[in-house]
């Protein structure tokens, strides 16, 4: 299922491996039968909307839930039953939960006092991580005294100093502002590759997801919808969940006529997918950027402008196609009212299955 | 401002109404006649009297030991049931809420009575010992009402994060969840002693061989008053005058040196 | 271990010391010489003992009301925005409330007694002693006195918490002082005023101290009914009926208040 990787660096040792994990909290079930690996040094994101079951993943490998059926397997040996303290991976939580009563250096140095490990050899160790995460001269400083960006690192390096094999990360950006994620997306990113760390990583922001890793996991209620780079990710999304929910995108019904032709909005396309077989009801996604404003007559698609708004790099219209509503992004413009044509290449048509209740967010 | 003047107003009359009976009361203990009808002139002689009467010193350690021993065990129970409850979910957590609500609600007259009938019941003699395992049940619930709210407002993630970092549950336990809690058990203790101290009503049924001050207090009261209780109300409303002022002062300084909250960059 | 067995031992505990002397309560109710029976609760009706109850109830639905009035525009005071410097000033109301009440009702009795201050005051007056203890008033003004500061500070803690925004707002869409208060800041008070009623009208109805010290035994109030049936009538299966009607009333007062209270959470305690 997994693609070959595009970075070097990563190995194809499974590291991590969930074999048929199901959760069923009280009567709902969170996780149905997922199978996922992640390999050493790999950043791995889960991305999905809230409830699907991504965090309930994350707690499973943390040892925080136990599966209601299958397997954790850390380095090929069972670890499903290991409790958390035992587990050598560490977790970044959604709201930090700093220690309060204990100050920056004892948060950091918590898990190593556990551990027993000397003083000198703490010392040095918590010093290089807040060498590490940028707050050298802050030790002294009580937990809940910090700014939401130094507390966020203060959680990372209390996990990183214990050297785990897997930083578990639940929304660890969740709480900052837009501009300090942003920030902190690049340092994350920078510090996974340098310490050749495994991160994995929880997520509902797909913009996040697209910067930050090497694997995307695309789950929707509890099932995992598409695993891969994030450019084959992007570029194929494989159902029209995935396709809604990473970026924008106009989602037609469509039939497949028979390979390498699909018919919508009253017309036929030339594609360039095969193997649905003939007359199978798909869905199309057509990305905004993909379709190309012509003059009216020319171009497949034909339609009326019914708004316009700048948006700085580009413009974004609505064009009224008889068929829907498609949403455009150009350079170029042309005003309200005007009756203009639609032109899309073959490889730009992304043909997908139907799924049982398509949706998105 | 006319009308803060007059607010102003208000405000003296009510305090001179709670507190005119209290500053009667200690001027008379510095009375050195033996009623209340003359003015014999300023005198300590019934300071002096009160430290050597046996009857209310006895009392007053029965108070302060019951309050004290009635304290610890409180809030050893009360504290690891919470830890409990906050554990628990649906039903039996509401049973054990709605139990510990029950006594905080129960007027006092009949918890004492029940508590009475018990004793009574189990012929135990009802004494130091009956009192202090009455004071111990009115006690829990405060400890318990003071450390909930402690473990509810607590980052749920903060016992799974020492877990995470390789504390095993027990460590976990000592060392993030009890500092955590630590402020709600102070709470709780205090009020805890502060009950116990002040009761009277579940002591007046419980305890018939033993009396601790506020059951001597009233059994004087019914008869012929001695000047040395003037004595001994004036020394106590000052004691706790005192302490109510020094708690409260410190709260007042802690609430003026609190972060003003997470500032995001 | 499962973390909330934890819980067990005080579980055992209330089991013991509260869960079972009520119910040996409840036995004691419902039996006269260990036969089922209602009679207990039926000379409950005995004008006679019904006249008790309502005496008790209205003495402390007067206290009650005296306390309001007079509590109300006190804690709206301190809850002014001029007072919320002076701490120290609004603890001196609060403080009375820890005191024991044994000690502030004898201290109300200096001042009643026949040669007391008051007496002497009008006395010096010409107006000539009065008789002040041992009567209603007496009672009633003992309770007012000692349970002023409960219904004091729960309306004071809502009403310094409150959002001072609201009340900006208020006069911002064209309310005067008078109509804010009405439709903003006395609506917003309500939960204070339910707890300040409960913390006022329990005690009250159920107590024996205040009555028998400050009426002398003159005036029965429904707490010294039931002392008397167990510490000197010795009628215990009457005594434990009044405890269950006390209890059911309490209750019952109780749940009808906590209608009124939109703030659910909180229930009655103060801290």
């Amino acid at each position: 299922m997994q693609e070959k990787p595009l970075l070097t660096g990563i190995d194809d040792y499974h590291l991590i491996e969930l074999v048929d994990i199901t959760k069923v909290f009280d009567s709902t079930t969170a996780l149905c039968r997922m199978n996922l690996y992640i390999r050493r040094r790999e950043f791995v994101t889960l991305l999905g909307p809230s409830g699907c079951g991504k965090s309930t993943t994350l707690r499973i490998i943390g040892g925080f839930e136990q599966p209601t059926e299958g397997r954790v397997l850390f380095e090929g040996a069972d670890i499903t039953r290991l409790p958390p303290y035992k587990r050598r991976v560490n977790t970044v939580f959604q709201r930090y939960a700093l220690f309060p009563h204990l100050n920056v250096f004892d948060n950091i140095a918590f898990g190593l006092t556990i551990a027993k490990v000397s003083k000198p050899e703490i010392i040095r160790r918590v010093g290089a991580m807040l060498d590490l995460v940028g707050l050298k001269g802050m030790e002294k400083r009580s937990a809940d005294a910090l700014s939401g960006g130094q507390q966020q690192r203060v959680a990372i390096a209390r996990a990183l100093v214990n050297e785990p094999e897997v930083l578990l990360l639940d929304e660890p950006l969740g709480a900052l502002d837009l501009r300090l994620r942003k920030d902190m997306q690049l340092e994350l990113k920078k510090m996974q590759q340098r310490l050749g760390i495994t991160f994995l990583y929880v997520t509902h922001d797909q913009e996040e997801a697209l910067t930050m890793s090497d694997t995307i996991v695309v789950m929707r209620d509890g099932r995992i919808q598409q695993i891969g780079t994030p450019k084959r990710i992007y570029d194929e999304p494989k159902n029209a969940f995935v396709a809604a929910f990473i970026g924008e995108s106009n989602i037609l019904d469509a039939v497949m006529v028979r390979d390498e032709r699909v018919v919508f909005c009253g017309r036929e396309f030339v594609c360039v997918d095969r193997g649905f077989g003939e007359d199978t009801p798909v869905d199309v996604v057509l990305r905004p950027e993909d379709l190309t404003l012509v003059p009216a007559g020319q171009g497949m698609l034909s339609g009326v402008v019914r708004s316009v708004l700048f948006k700085g790099v580009h413009y974004e219209m609505m064009i009224d196609c008889g068929c829907g509503s498609l949403k455009v992004h150009s350079t170029s413009m042309a005003p309200e009212g005007e009756r203009v044509g639609l032109s899309v290449v073959p490889f730009n048509i992304h043909i997908m299955e139907k799924v049982a209740a398509p949706g998105g967010s | 401002m006319v009308a803060r003047r007059l607010r102003m107003v208000y405000l003296l009359a009510i305090l001179a109404f709670l507190y005119a009976p209290i500053i009667v009361l200690i001027v008379y203990s510095f009375n050195a006649a033996e009623t209340r009808a003359v003015w014999g002139g300023w005198s300590l002689k019934w300071y002096a009297e009160l430290f050597r009467n046996k009857g209310i010193m006895d009392a007053l350690s029965v108070t302060l030991s019951v309050a004290a021993l009635a304290t610890i065990a409180s809030l050893t129970l009360g504290t690891l049931a919470a830890i409990g409850m906050h554990s628990m979910r649906g039903g039996m957590r509401q049973v054990f809420v709605q139990v510990t609500n029950l006594p905080m609600m129960m007027p006092d007259i009949v918890t004492g009575i029940s508590l009475m009938v018990l004793f009574i019941f189990a012929k135990a003699p009802r004494g130091y010992g009956t009192m202090l395992l009455a004071h111990i049940t009115f006690d829990v619930p405060y400890v318990i009402f003071s450390v909930l709210p402690r473990l509810r407002r607590m980052n749920k993630h903060l016992y799974e994060a020492a877990l995470d970092l390789g504390a095993s549950p027990s460590v976990a336990l000592r060392r993030v969840i009890l500092p955590e809690i630590m402020p709600g058990m102070v709470t709780g203790a205090l009020l805890a002693f502060t009950m116990s101290l002040d009761d009277f009503v579940i002591s007046y049924f419980t305890s018939v061989r033993t009396a601790n001050l506020s059951v001597l207090i009233y059994s004087m009261t019914r008869r012929k008053v001695p000047p040395t209780v003037n004595a001994l109300s004036a020394i106590m409303f000052v004691v706790v005058l005192t302490l109510l002022l020094i708690q409260n002062l410190r709260e007042a300084r802690a609430e003026k040196s609190k972060p003003k909250g997470v500032r995001s960059l | 271990m499962k973390r909330s067995s934890f819980a067990a031992p005080y579980g055992i505990w209330m089991l013991v010391f509260t869960i079972v002397p009520v119910f040996i309560i409840v036995y004691y109710a419902f039996t006269m010489g260990g036969a089922v029976t209602l009679d207990n609760f039926r000379l409950f009706l005995e004008p006679e003992f019904i006249g008790i109850l309502t005496f008790s109830l209205w003495l402390a639905f007067l206290c009650t009301l005296l306390c309001l009035l007079f509590g109300y525009p006190c804690a709206l005071f301190l809850a002014n925005r001029d007072m919320r410097r002076a701490t120290l000033f609004v603890v001196l109301f609060v403080i009375p409330m820890w005191m024991n009440f044994l000690l502030r009702t004898y201290a109300w009795m200096t001042l009643l007694e026949d040669t007391g201050l008051i007496n002497r005051f009008l006395e010096w007056i010409g107006v000539g002693r009065r008789r002040l203890m041992y009567t209603e008033n007496a009672v009633l003004f003992g309770l007012v006195y000692n349970f002023l500061p409960f219904m004091i500070f729960p309306i004071y803690s809502v009403l310094v918490r409150s959002d001072r925004n609201l009340e900006e707002a208020a006069q911002d869409l064209g309310a005067n002082a008078w109509l804010v208060f009405l439709r903003v800041t006395l609506p917003l008070s309500l939960p204070g005023v339910v707890s300040g009623v409960s913390m006022v009208f329990m005690p009250a109805v159920t107590t024996f101290v205040i009555p028998r010290l400050l009426g002398g035994g003159s005036f029965m109030m429904f707490g010294d009914l039931i002392e008397n049936q167990f510490l000197t009538t010795g009628d215990w299966n009457f005594g434990s009926a009044l405890s269950l009607i006390m209890m059911a009333l309490i209750f019952i007062s109780l749940g009808i208040l906590h209608r009124f209270n939109p703030d659910a959470e909180s229930n009655g305690a103060v801290w």
